[in-house]
């Protein structure tokens, strides 16, 4: 048994959800008890969505235990096919259900329906979201392409040249409620067409079974959210020979090679490499001067694999921050996010659990942090800056506008995203000069709303609880006085800072001097 | 009892279950903690209805089976046992630890009722544990909140004083003007259950006399009756003739006079109606279909006609205590379809053909219906608003004429595109 206040993902029959949602033809009949349902809301009201979710939940109660609940399966799934009339039936259970084991997928192909039926057995005591999604997903593509293997040739990547046509892709991964999906599909569409290439299928989102029958037409895959897509790219790659790709376009550089490695797979000669690196205004603008603040900004970022990966690359190399702390929930992924830490010099922290995250949030002492809607809760508790960047997310991360993260707009839409929340460059500077003014109120931050009066309760609170710490540490006047002085957005780290040196050097009592003293021996 | 229609219906639902109920029980007992016995789908839901986390650390959680949990009952009493130790470690200030199963803890016929004995005894002095079930497959939303009461009720003690005892989770505003109204009305003796503290029950006894605030209470109810009280039976204090009516019955179980409790609401009742108007304007006329969820439900219709004059064309509720529900039903227009029950599609079916100007219903069928240009009110801000007695009617008014005044003001009314 494990304890848990709130989880990053849902059990796998909601990832299971969102590939069925996701589609078009698609029913999905799921076999479990009423309460169930509530996770159509996530849906219809983090994405608005106008159409339910295509889900028929059986609904079984305690008193039909002791009765037939298979048929009460037959008859969900016999009035789901006549109402829906699916093109492809998906048929599951959720956890009460795995306990009963009326095996609900071998019931509805025992029924005679001509139409194909995707047996979905997802571990619910074991697995969670994103891993049935995959699951859901892989079975699907498998199911509809599996009777095509035997006679299907190896697809060679280089096909185009012979077929005399561009060459095609299929850009799989992107779901509802994955983090911008809906805008990311359309930056790389966009992107790839610019460089001569068709977009032969985007799956699951917007896909019927006949676009899924259809994915062998192109020449390779893209991986767009490999969380979600990846076993199906390998499936693809085993059976079919279509190679996928590895890099995810978020970021300048990530984009660029991306663009190479489609090039590259499909042996496509790379002509516009120079325009390239001019294509989003993120370069730039982070060159110009206004950003020379960002320099060696603290960040930490939490999130799904793939984006808090891909944050730390461009937090580091295009923004040039500095990342003090990586990490994600998503444990199928901790082997790539922990190589991302090793070479950032900071340890990974894979976890469920959002009470670790936020401590180690506070003890890297960020001055921004990346992260899902759990790590904005903590931020805001702990009065920092904060973006988010990865699912699990809330309504206000599924925005109005166009904004993706990914390509050349994702680029600009992450610059301003996440430098925003930080104060503006020229403001901080003017701050840092005028604090001692006495009209300066403290605490004044950015324009932008953000108050600092969190943070300030916070260290106060801390201050009264480490006059007793155990290493017997005491700010004396002086040392008191010097830290208020200490602009209020970097007050934290100096505190912690000049603690550490004095428990170093053995000081129990901090002075204005101590201060200096911990200054110079972290400069 | 008027001459209501009734139908049942059975089928694939779209409802919550009653471990929802605990987003507002852990709020009215800011002391006691709600410990789901079940999977990570129960976390899920419990998240997904409480919406935004504000809470540093929420006090409700759940004690996630894992595979090796499911292999042998033994090992997974002692799991709990250890989750629950580290729970208390973690939260020592908790004074009542509900246990609370779940859809699978009772289909693996986890035995919460002995786990908490043995807890009982171990931290004897220190926290009480209680359990209840709020699983879907006995439970839905706001009958989580009738098993959480019952499981409290062996905890409380007897007392043959007299009293009114207002029953059922109310915001606390609310409570303060109904206490305010029956101290006017020379009831000086009130308490509240659940209280406003899980250790700070009310005595009970064959003087207690239960004023009911929450037509969901059906089990607390029966309790209650074991234990000698007296069940005031009335309709519920929702809207101007709810609460009226409420109040006098109340009173009458009292001996005080109709005449009494006129002159003290009477001024209340003025300005509620005053205040009701511009609603009414709006909703006069309108046609109403509720589906089941919150079990308000009958209730609401019976205020939604009676008093805004919208015409009810079917009244959903997930299930129907006829006794409970008396005084409601009387109140109820001829002719009114009740159903208890569901078919979600066949309810769906029925709400296209009636094509009605407003639908109650759940989170999940909201924005489907708006979108297919069908104005509605999620039934769950019924649970989370302070929608109770006379001085709020305008309010609960409110919730509904609300989406159709903003239907007025937009001319979009269908989605076209997603």
């Amino acid at each position: 048994m494990e304890l848990t206040l709130w989880t990053y993902e849902g059990p796998p029959h909601v990832g299971a959800m969102r590939i069925a949602s996701s589609m078009k033809d698609i029913h999905y009949v799921l076999h479990a008890p009423q309460g169930d349902t509530y996770a159509d809301l996530l849906f219809t009201m983090i994405e608005r969505r106008g159409q339910r979710p295509p889900v028929t939940y059986t609904t079984f109660q305690a008193r039909d235990l002791g009765g037939d609940t298979a048929e009460l399966v037959k008859k969900n799934i016999k009035e789901a096919v006549e109402r829906f009339k699916p093109k492809t039936l998906l048929v599951g259970e959720s956890c009460t259900a795995e306990l009963i084991q009326d095996q609900p997928g071998a019931l509805a192909k025992g029924m005679g329906f001509d139409m194909p039926i995707v047996n979905l057995e997802l571990p619910a005591y074991s697995k969670k979201e994103n891993w049935g999604a995959s699951e859901t997903f892989y079975q699907l593509t498998r199911t509809l392409l599996k009777e095509k293997v035997s006679y299907s040739e190896k697809i060679s990547p280089l096909r185009w040249k012979e077929f005399g046509r561009r060459p095609k892709v299929n850009i799989l991964g992107p779901s509802l409620l994955g983090f911008r999906c809906r805008d990311d599909v359309i930056e790389i569409q966009r992107i790839l067409s610019e460089q001569g290439i068709d977009t032969n299928v985007v799956a699951p989102l917007g896909a019927s079974p006949d676009d899924i029958e259809r994915l062998i037409d192109a020449e390779i895959n893209i991986c767009l959210y490999p969380e979600i897509a990846e076993a199906s790219c390998e499936w693809l790659k085993r059976n079919f020979g279509m190679e996928y790709t590895n890099i995810i376009p978020i970021g300048i550089k990530n984009t660029i090679e991306f663009i190479n490695e489609v090039h590259k797979k499909l042996d496509l000669p790379l002509t516009n490499k120079k325009e390239l690196e001019n294509k989003s205004k993120l370069p730039w603008y982070s060159k110009s001067v206004d950003s020379n603040y960002l320099t060696g900004k603290r960040v930490f970022i939490f999130g799904d694999g793939t984006h808090a990966i891909a944050a730390a690359k461009i937090a580091k190399e295009e923004l040039g921050f500095e990342v003090v702390g990586l990490g994600t929930y998503s444990r199928e992924m901790a082997r790539q996010v922990r190589a991302t830490a090793k070479d950032l010099n900071v340890e990974a922290l894979i976890t469920n659990n959002y009470l670790e995250v936020e401590d180690a949030m506070k003890k890297a002492a960020p001055e921004l942090v990346l992260g899902t809607q759990m790590e904005r809760h903590s931020a805001k508790r702990l009065g920092i800056p904060c973006s988010v960047i990865s699912t699990p997310m809330h309504v206000q991360d599924v925005p109005a506008r166009y904004s993706p993260q990914m390509g050349w707009e994702g680029a600009n839409v992450i610059f301003d995203d996440w430098v925003h929340p930080l104060m503006m460059g020229l403001e901080e500077h003017l701050i840092d000069m005028f604090k001692h003014d006495f009209e300066f109120v403290d605490g004044h931050q950015s324009h932008l709303g953000h108050t600092a009066t969190n943070k300030k309760d916070i260290l106060n609170s801390d201050e009264k609880k480490e006059k007793n710490s155990k290493e017997g540490i005491i700010w004396t006047e002086s040392g008191r006085a010097e830290l208020t002085k200490v602009p209020f957005f970097v007050r934290g780290k100096v505190k912690t800072n000049t603690e550490k040196y004095a428990i170093l050097r053995g000081i129990l009592e901090i002075s204005d001097e101590t201060l200096y003293d911990a200054k110079a021996y972290f400069n | 009892m008027s001459k209501v229609e009734f139908n049942k219906e059975t089928g694939p639902r779209e409802v919550f279950c009653g471990l929802t109920s605990i987003v507002w029980l852990h709020r009215r007992m800011p002391d006691a903690f709600f410990l789901v016995v079940g999977s990570r789908t129960c976390a899920h839901l419990i998240q997904s209805a409480a919406g935004v986390m504000i809470f540093a650390e929420p006090r409700f959680g759940t004690a996630i089976l894992e595979e090796k949990d499911l292999a042998g009952l033994a090992d997974a009493h002692e799991e709990l046992d250890r989750v629950v130790n580290d729970l208390i470690a973690r939260r020592p200030e908790i004074k009542t630890l509900f246990l609370v199963g779940s859809c699978p803890s009772e289909v693996i016929k986890l035995d919460l009722a002995t786990v908490a004995e043995k807890l009982n005894k171990r931290f004897s002095g220190q926290v009480r544990f209680v359990n209840y079930s709020g699983s879907g497959i006995e439970t839905t939303f706001t009958q989580g909140e009738d098993g959480a009461l019952k499981a409290l009720i062996p905890l409380i003690e007897s007392s043959d004083e007299e009293k009114l005892l207002l029953v059922g989770t109310l915001a606390n505003n609310v409570e303060d003007r109904f206490k305010k109204i029956f101290r006017n009305l020379g009831i000086s003796n009130i308490e509240s259950f659940p209280p406003r503290q899980s250790t700070e029950l009310p005595k009970i006894g064959k003087n207690t006399k239960v004023l009911l605030t929450q037509p969901y209470l059906s089990d607390t109810v029966r309790d209650l009756k074991h234990r000698g009280c007296e069940i005031i039976s009335a309709p519920f204090p929702l809207g101007i003739e709810g609460s009226t009516n409420w109040f006098l019955a109340a009173a009458k179980a009292f001996a005080i006079s109709e005449h009494e409790v006129h002159e003290i609401i009477s001024p209340l009742i003025t300005r509620a109606k005053l205040a009701l108007e511009s609603h009414k304007e709006i909703l006069k006329g309108k046609r109403l279909f509720l589906l089941p969820e919150s079990q308000l439900e009958i209730s609401l219709a019976r205020f939604l006609h009676n008093e805004c004059e919208m015409d009810l064309i079917e009244v959903g509720t997930p299930y129907l205590n006829k006794d409970l529900m008396k005084e409601e039903i009387n109140l109820l227009p001829d002719n009114t379809k009740i159903v208890e029950g569901q078919h979600v599609e066949k309810q769906l079916d029925r709400v296209r053909e009636s094509n009605p100007d407003l639908v109650v219903c759940g989170m999940g069928l909201a924005n489907p219906l708006e979108a297919e240009g069908i104005s509605t009110k999620w039934s769950i801000e019924m649970v989370f608003s302070p929608i109770h007695g006379i001085d709020q009617a305008a309010d609960l008014a409110g919730l509904f004429s609300k989406p159709l005044k903003r239907n007025q003001i937009l001319t979009s009314k269908t989605l076209v595109t997603h």
